[in-house]
């Protein structure tokens, strides 16, 4: 019987998908795939930066430090409000080597 | 919601209730934000003039009741109608206060909150048959709960492996039986459901019935393992069957027969030739919902493009419309919409390459006695009526 030369689209589309990607690891159902989905969507914060943010925040009368210093740190912690509405992708950069 | 309307009645739908269910919260321990962000809303069954449901963000479940009030007393004693006390020395006669009708006021309040029983997500949650339990599921465990204990649950599935590197599967949808108050099914990512009976043992790891398509080996692909993953499960109402949804169909499943399913019904089978770019653009990992009509004659659910799906499982026709008020004008009859997977478009026909896939209907409800389904697109909740004869 002669062999089935026509590839199912879904064997086509793993071949381009292959093709973009050649390190994309062969079986997408194993346990780092699965790690990742487990963690989707968390959203990591720093609570000490959070509160020292906060506090800032109150305590605007003290003084603050030298105008032309332009470093300082903790004034762009992101506060719960700010935090971005990241999508989280389930394996990692698809172009990792 | 819709206040109390007469069947046969073809009225317009208002809010009938906003409330803040969830807030977002932090777990300083592990310096994580939780989102308040809803993933289920179950309905109890009614049993006084207020309603009850059940809803879920990623870690904590919550019971709200929402009641009416539309009469107030009026005519007290010692108070003013504003509330201010009156002077009692300038009460010199008595009455009986009465209740007068009043504006409609709804409220929302927390009944009991139920927390810290999940480390995972939690995707499902499911009210039992007897009215007083519940089970909530995560990625790797189910708990089950009595609705008027919040202090404690007791963990009824387990399939977290001893060591994370052998997890091969995660738990993605669960529900009890509409019956059998020992009954439930739990999906997988593997495409596989199992049913399990809860009078067998305390915790149910071994299924008591185990639903799995057989895969033709030589067409496994890269996708097919995501495309396999089941993102809901539903019981019909008799309890006789049960439907799964994964990417690509929906699958109705006989109770008695594991080894296939007795139906299965093609959602859009023209993106089988896109897996490459939904996988790029993570639309393969959607969890599209479904949902049986009261009589479980009919089954829907949602695609892309703001489509929705029916299928008679009778008359085995189905039906592709478009939930949009660019292209629906009020109270006219829905256009049925056909997507052309290849070849030359017919007018009207939409192809492939033009569906937006940004727009999802992940969720859609069928009224469980009435044709009135609703069905939720990004950002807009379109609820639509069987046509007037």
């Amino acid at each position: 019987e002669m062999e089935d030369k026509v590839t199912s689209p879904e064997k086509a589309e793993e071949a381009k998908l292959k093709a973009r990607y050649p390190h994309l690891g062969q079986k997408p159902g194993g346990s780092d795939f699965l790690r990742k989905r487990l963690q989707k969507g968390q959203k990591y914060f720093d609570s000490g930066d959070y509160n020292m943010a906060k506090a800032k925040m109150k305590n605007k009368q003290l003084p603050t430090a030298a105008p032309d210093k332009t470093e300082v740190t903790g004034d762009h912690i992101p506060t719960p409000q700010d935090l971005p509405q990241r999508k989280p992708s389930l394996v990692t950069s698809k172009l990792a080597g | 919601m819709q206040n109390k309307i007469q069947s046969h009645s073809r009225g317009e739908y208002n809010v009938y209730s906003t409330f803040q269910s969830h807030e977002p919260e932090f777990d300083y321990l592990k310096s994580l934000e939780i989102e308040e962000k809803i993933n289920k809303i179950r309905w109890l069954p009614q049993k006084n003039a207020a309603q009850f449901l059940l809803s879920t963000n990623d870690k904590t479940i919550k019971l709200w009741k929402i009641s009416e009030r539309d009469k107030r007393p009026e005519g007290y004693n010692l108070k003013e109608e504003d509330g201010r006390y009156r002077d009692p020395t300038t009460v010199t006669t008595l009455r009986v206060p009465v209740f007068r009708p009043m504006d409609l006021m709804v409220e929302a309040s927390p009944r009991r909150i139920f927390a810290n029983a999940h480390t995972y997500h939690i995707n499902s949650i499911s009210i039992n048959s007897d009215y007083e339990t519940y089970l909530s599921a995560d990625d790797l465990r189910i708990n089950l709960w009595h609705l008027e204990i919040t202090d404690r649950s007791f963990n009824i599935v387990d399939i977290k492996p001893a060591n994370m590197e052998e997890l091969t599967e995660v738990i993605t949808a669960a529900e009890f039986h509409p019956n059998s108050c020992n009954t439930f099914v739990y999906s997988s990512s593997k495409g596989t459901i199992r049913l399990c009976d809860m009078r067998a043992s305390a915790l149910c790891d071994r299924h008591s019935k185990l639903f799995e398509e057989p895969e033709d080996p030589s067409n496994r692909s890269f996708f097919s393992e995501i495309i396999s993953s089941i993102s809901d499960v539903k019981f019909s109402h008799s309890g006789r069957y049960m439907m799964t949804r994964d990417y690509l169909s929906v699958k109705i499943w006989d109770l008695n027969m594991e080894n296939r399913p007795v139906e299965t019904y093609q959602v859009h089978e023209y993106l089988r030739s896109k897996l490459c770019s939904l996988y790029e653009n993570d639309c393969i990992f959607d969890k599209f919902e479904c949902c049986w009509n009261g009589s479980d004659s009919v089954v829907m659910t949602g695609s892309y493009n703001n489509f929705f799906r029916m299928f008679d499982r009778n008359t085995k026709r189905d039906i592709t419309l478009e939930a949009s008020r660019e292209n629906n004008k009020p109270r006219t009859v829905l256009k049925p919409r056909k997507v052309c997977a290849s070849g030359k478009r017919k007018k009207d026909e939409i192809s492939v390459d033009s569906l937006d896939f940004n727009k999802k209907i992940l969720h859609t409800a069928w009224h469980p006695k009435e044709n009135i389904i609703a069905v939720a697109t990004t950002n807009n909740l379109y609820i639509f009526q069987d046509k007037v004869n």
